[in-house]
């Protein structure tokens, strides 16, 4: 297993690299510069800037001295927002999304694998169907389209809940953000345990555990659920992928000070560093999160030969 | 049912009954994938011909009509926005542009997607392990922060973005391909035209491509609603087609700054996105039962 972690380890390396030097380079790709402005800086002013950022310096060169700032943690500094360095931005915005997409995730497994294993239960039951139709429309409503939805019945109509910010943080103001970045998921989730379990069901160590004559509850939860799981935990890195896109947008509809925020207005602000730092971070944590994953599914599949 | 099907794939003329006609009439008995597509047909019809039904054109300013509910007299069937612009009309030119994005970057991807996989999975050995590795780790990147880099960086034009969805979805693609060439590549009629000294490239084209369509056909129908999912989701950030012109994303995004007043201006162009990705992941659904009715 240690090998196993160990390569898988050593394999995240150049996924990492090649990462950070896409979004490097192709941002400095890109036309127009973080100094650019209506009114253009004195030849002289400009140069000095340039130097103060190293900008002057060959490419290759900066990209080595953006590599190595990274290992010490560092972002380098903010171009839009002049007094705060990339890595603090990002310290005051991560804790809000994550607490954002750790709760949405939360919700997506403990509802999405309980509704999808009582649908599996009660295969071709109404129940199922309903289960079924449901997570159909949850699938293909995007979130950034049921959040305004939410918004309009729960926060406009009924006025039960916050329609945006997060007020003086109380679970209320979490709660349409936190759900709108969920429901998909769980509609995914729910599907994918569903069918899983369906299989489990008709396996050969499932019928002999009943043979036995082992009361269901036991069968259920120490035989069928471990295997009927598998997917879904192969499943959890790109549902963080998707919360974590996703909460780009739900963050800016709710108008959450998180990352995803800061990502698209340092996007449309060409605030180089700040975008490069968001997608180094999230992708850097991305790729993480999908190790993390694959360790924990080698660990609970025991066919999985490493 | 499983060998039902592998045995129509690998000697359909045997049966008398192509892949197709059978996937057809198993598509057929499914309710839910029929009407999904009646409704599509539908869809696209409305959105190709419908304007014409409307006197306004999609940025027509209507200053005397200013966020109006919808209303058939006027001529406004869905009502207006804030800058008094039909709804109806710009809701079904946002379809065109929406479905256009979708069927177009869907193809970008399929392309890269065959031509790699099938490349991948024909030759085998090296060139097969140092091209997956390399779809590895391209699966691993956060795509959706390119795209939006890319968006913002160089301007918001649509061949792009038909360019930069299509890049990002064909790795899918190209792991089914692939799966489906190692097995093709076995069978006697490759040997056959092996033996014939028929040049590699050529019989991918010749007779690997044509029999992996079956597979292909049912993951067509699940990217594009996911396409579309992208593209709205960059209208919606604002970085997606550009104004007048307009896309679903785009509408939802303005309807969700007016819903306050006019809960029409968010609720038609919702509504139009939801069902077309609703029905596609229906299609798909179906298609992939009757295609291939032991998947994953």
């Amino acid at each position: 297993m240690l090998s196993y972690a160990l390569k898988r380890f050593i394999g995240a390396w150049p996924t990492l690299l090649i990462l950070i030097a896409l979004a490097f380079f192709m941002i400095r790709a890109a036309p127009g510069g973080p100094f650019d402005a209506e009114r253009s800086l004195p030849a002289e002013v400009e140069a000095n800037l340039r130097a103060a950022y190293h900008l002057d310096e060959p490419l290759p060169q900066q990209f080595g001295r953006y590599l190595l700032n990274l290992v010490r943690g560092d972002f380098g500094p903010s171009f839009q927002y002049k007094d705060y360095t990339v890595t603090e931005l990002i310290m005051t915005g991560f804790p809000v999304s994550l607490r954002l997409g750790g709760l949405a995730m939360m919700l997506a497994v403990l509802i999405g694998v309980s509704v999808g294993a009582l649908a599996a239960l009660r295969q071709n039951s109404w129940l199922d169907h309903a289960v079924m139709s449901v997570s159909m429309t949850g699938i293909s409503i995007p979130n950034f389209v049921m959040a305004p939805l939410l918004i309009l019945l729960f926060a406009i109509f009924l006025g039960w809940l916050p329609a945006g910010g997060l007020g003086d943080g109380s679970p209320a103001h979490l709660v349409l953000p936190v759900v709108s970045l969920a429901l998909p998921q769980i509609a995914y989730i729910s599907r994918l345990t569903r069918g899983s379990m369906i299989e489990v069901l008709r396996s050969n160590f499932v019928r002999t555990a009943r043979a036995k004559g082992l009361p269901q509850r036991v069968v259920l939860l120490r035989h069928a659920l471990k295997p009927a799981l598998l997917p879904v935990v192969s499943y959890l890195g790109p549902a963080t992928a998707a919360v974590i896109t996703g909460s780009v947008v739900i963050e800016q509809i709710f108008g959450v000070p998180g990352l995803g925020r800061y990502f698209v207005q340092g996007a449309l602000n060409r605030d180089y560093t700040l975008v490069m730092g968001v997608v180094v971070f999230y992708g850097v944590l991305i790729v993480v999160f999908n190790l993390l994953v694959d360790l924990v599914y080698a660990l609970l599949d025991p066919r999985v030969k490493y | 049912m499983s060998t039902a099907a592998e045995v129509t794939v690998s000697t359909p003329e045997e049966k008398g009954r192509s892949l197709w006609t059978d996937a057809i009439l198993r598509l057929r008995r499914n309710r839910a994938a029929v009407t999904a597509a009646v409704i599509l047909t539908v869809m696209t019809v409305l959105v190709i011909a419908g304007p014409w039904l409307s006197p306004y054109d999609y940025d027509y300013t209507d200053w005397d009509m200013i966020l109006v509910s919808p209303d058939l007299a006027s001529g406004h069937f869905f009502g207006t926005d804030g800058i008094g612009r039909d709804i109806y009309v710009r809701t079904l030119y946002g379809g065109r542009i929406s479905l256009l994005v979708g069927v177009v970057a869907t193809m970008v991807s399929l392309l890269i997607g065959i031509a790699y996989g099938a490349t991948a999975g024909y030759f085998g050995g090296r060139v097969d392990h140092l091209m997956m590795r390399i779809v590895d780790i391209l699966y691993a990147m956060p795509f959706m922060f390119f795209v939006i880099l890319l968006m913002v960086m160089f301007g918001r034009n649509i061949l792009l973005i038909f360019v930069a969805i299509g890049a990002i979805n064909w790795l899918d693609m190209a792991r089914i391909v692939r799966g489906q060439t190692l097995s093709l590549k076995r069978k006697e009629f490759v040997e056959a035209a092996e033996a014939l000294g028929v040049p590699p490239f050529r019989i991918i084209r010749r007779h690997i491509v044509p029999n992996l369509l079956g597979v292909v056909a049912v993951y067509v129908t699940l990217t594009i609603p996911q396409v579309i999912l992208v593209e709205s989701f960059l209208s919606f950030l604002g970085l997606g087609v550009q104004e007048p012109m307009t896309s679903w994303g785009a509408l939802v995004n303005e309807g969700a700054q007016e819903m306050e007043n006019a809960p029409w201006t968010l609720v038609f162009p919702a509504v139009f996105l939801a069902m077309t990705l609703f029905c596609f992941n229906f299609i798909g659904d179906g298609l992939r039962d009757a295609l291939d009715p032991k998947d994953r």
